[in-house]
């Protein structure tokens, strides 16, 4: 998977927020990371980490407030200082398709989903005149088995496991070969939340330009605090804490044995009701006020001296001292 | 601990239209110091329920009983004995906390509502440690603070006035795994120390089964073929 060109090649991205009176808040620290063709890679971290603004960056839309530093490398095209007329006309559903936290607040309400679709596709795609752009608007539902007897429907009137196919369509009519996903699955039910992460990973499989079944498949970068559902679609897990990336390892690894490296993602799998259910003690820290060393020291049961001084990212990890022990013994 | 269940639902229909009722016929029985795991897929009607429960919302017929005492009024109309009997956290903090309230009023509130302000410095002290908050934060307002470190104040906040039940509608849906357990574990410690019953309802069969004493489905609740503990 290493030697495919990545869809998606982030190299040092930083945010910082200035906020009134001077103080700096760091969001995301010095990210690196590769998403590649037909790869799923799960950023997963607690509330407030620093997760949803990476993704912002990536699709140009953070406030007027935030500096971003780095690079972001989507083909030949740096996300971080594309203009906004490019951000808008070709990254934007036609690069990276976004599928949304709220699928019911990203859904236009007081449209149907027929007419969103087709002013999407109409936008997108090369599909010109009306009979054509009806009959791509209701391919591109049947793509995520939506069904056509609910397209004449608004938002509001849909289940949010349909809402959420809606958006996932809106997000696929562009054929973008990578798919953002932020939070896909937050307050679905685990049925759902199964079935919305399993059609997610047949469009990482499938798409966009194998039409013949053979085609490198999309890069899908999602975001999540539900280690079930990063369980159960991703490739390659991103940790994230304070906004930093803390290990970046192979998924059935972080999961099974021998299980997460960093101390951060030992304890946050620990806490999982069919694990330990064991909180880490303590809380995150503030991003704008975070400590020299180590973030997760405070939190840490492993921590020693050493760890005053901020760990280099070594091999995906930055620790001072990796737990070695496998974690389902 | 009594015999007499702390909650009690007796063949309760509610909704917000009579000819569609969200809930139909659901009975269900908490014992005291039990906890009551109810699981339902997204959109049956478990937060409806809740809200009967909570006594923020009126049903259509059937009966509520809470420490078996009939209720008879809800919302602002029940006795303050039965309304401050139940504590309720929901799923979604930024949509129940007030924007306005720095999180150390949030948390006090109910105590100010009953004329109970001489306890708040002490209830304030006792429930920041027991629900994992650090006095730094509590001169915050909401939007100074993540999701789940509100989540934490809305539940000192149904805690301060030592409820008899506690209802917790999704109360982690939105939080990661750390904080959820945290979050469980500060529920336990109260319900330990106070004997006090609990109805969490969620999707989360196997968050539920790990927390709760046992786990009733929604389909057997709204079946009428439930009532007391290990009855069935
Ligand atoms: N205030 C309201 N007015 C009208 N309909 C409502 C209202 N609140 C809820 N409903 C409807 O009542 C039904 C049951 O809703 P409820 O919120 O109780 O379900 P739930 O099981 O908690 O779902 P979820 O797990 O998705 O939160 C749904 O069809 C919902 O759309
Ligand atoms: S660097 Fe030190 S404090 Fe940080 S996670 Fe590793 S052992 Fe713990
Ligand atoms: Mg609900």
């Amino acid at each position: 998977m290493t030697e495919r060109t990545p869809v998606l090649s982030v190299r040092g991205l930083s945010v910082r927020f200035l906020m009134p009176g001077g103080r700096r808040v760091a969001a995301v620290t010095d990210a690196h990371f590769d998403v590649a063709p037909g790869e799923c890679l799960a950023l997963i971290g607690e509330s407030g980490c620093g997760k949803s603004v990476l993704a912002s960056a990536l699709l140009g839309l953070l406030p007027a407030n935030a500096q971003s530093a780095g690079s972001a490398r989507l083909g030949d095209l740096d996300l971080l200082t594309a203009d906004e007329r490019t951000l808008g006309r070709t990254v934007r559903g036609r690069l990276i398709g976004l599928v949304p936290q709220s699928p019911a607040a990203h859904l236009t309400p007081v449209r149907t989903i027929r007419s969103q679709l087709e002013e999407t596709v109409a936008a997108l795609t090369g599909a010109r005149g009306r009979a054509a752009v009806r009959a791509a608007a209701r391919a591109a539902a049947d793509r995520v088995a939506f069904p056509a007897g609910h397209l004449d429907r608004h938002p509001h009137e849909l289940s949010g496991g349909l809402a959420q196919r809606a958006a996932t369509a809106l997000a696929l009519v562009g054929d973008a070969p990578l798919l953002l996903a932020d939070e896909p699955t937050t307050g679905l039910d685990r049925d759902l939340v199964d079935r919305t992460v399993d059609e997610l990973r047949r469009h990482v499989d499938a798409g966009p330009d194998a039409a013949d079944g053979n085609g490198p498949g999309r890069g899908l970068l999602m975001i999540t605090h539900d280690l079930a559902a990063a369980e159960r679609i991703a490739d390659r897990v991103a940790v994230m804490y304070a906004g930093r990336i803390v290990e970046l390892t192979d998924a059935r690894g972080f999961f099974g044995s021998p299980g997460p490296r960093h101390p951060y993602g030992r304890g946050l799998l620990r806490a999982l009701p069919d694990r330990a259910f064991t909180p880490i003690p303590g809380m995150p820290p503030e991003l704008g006020d975070l400590p020299t060393g180590c973030a997760f020291a405070p939190r840490c049961d492993l921590a020693t001296d050493a760890c005053a001084t901020l760990p280099p990212v070594t091999g995906g990890l930055a620790c001072h001292h990796p737990v070695t022990e496998d974690a389902r013994v | 601990m009594s015999d007499t269940p702390v909650l009690e639902l007796r063949a309760l229909t509610a909704g917000y239209d009579r000819r569609a009722p969200a809930v139909r016929n659901a009975s269900l029985t908490v014992a005291s110091g039990e906890a009551v795991g109810l699981l339902g897929p997204s959109g049956c009607g478990k937060s409806t329920l809740a809200r009967v429960a909570a006594l923020l919302h009126r049903p259509d017929s059937g009966a509520l009983l809470l420490d078996g005492e009939p209720v008879r009024h809800w919302r602002h109309r029940a006795p303050r004995a039965q309304r401050t009997a139940v504590g309720v956290v929901f799923q979604q903090p930024r949509l129940s906390a007030d924007p306005r309230l720095r999180l150390s009023d949030l948390i006090a509130e109910p105590l100010r509502a009953t004329g109970r302000s001489q306890e708040i410095p002490e209830r304030l002290a006792e429930l920041t440690a027991g629900v994992g908050l650090t006095p730094d934060l509590l001169g915050r307002r909401p939007h100074e603070v993540s999701d789940g470190q509100l989540q934490r104040a809305c539940l000192a906040r149904a805690l301060v006035l030592r409820p008899r039940l506690l209802i917790c509608d999704e109360m982690t849906a939105m939080l990661d795994a750390s904080t959820t357990a945290a979050l469980v574990a500060a529920v336990e410690d109260y319900r330990a120390t106070t004997g006090a019953g609990l109805l969490a309802v969620g999707h989360d069969r196997t968050l539920l089964d790990r927390w709760c004493d046992r786990t009733v489905h929604w389909d057997d609740v709204t079946a009428g073929v439930l009532s007391a503990p290990g009855a069935v």
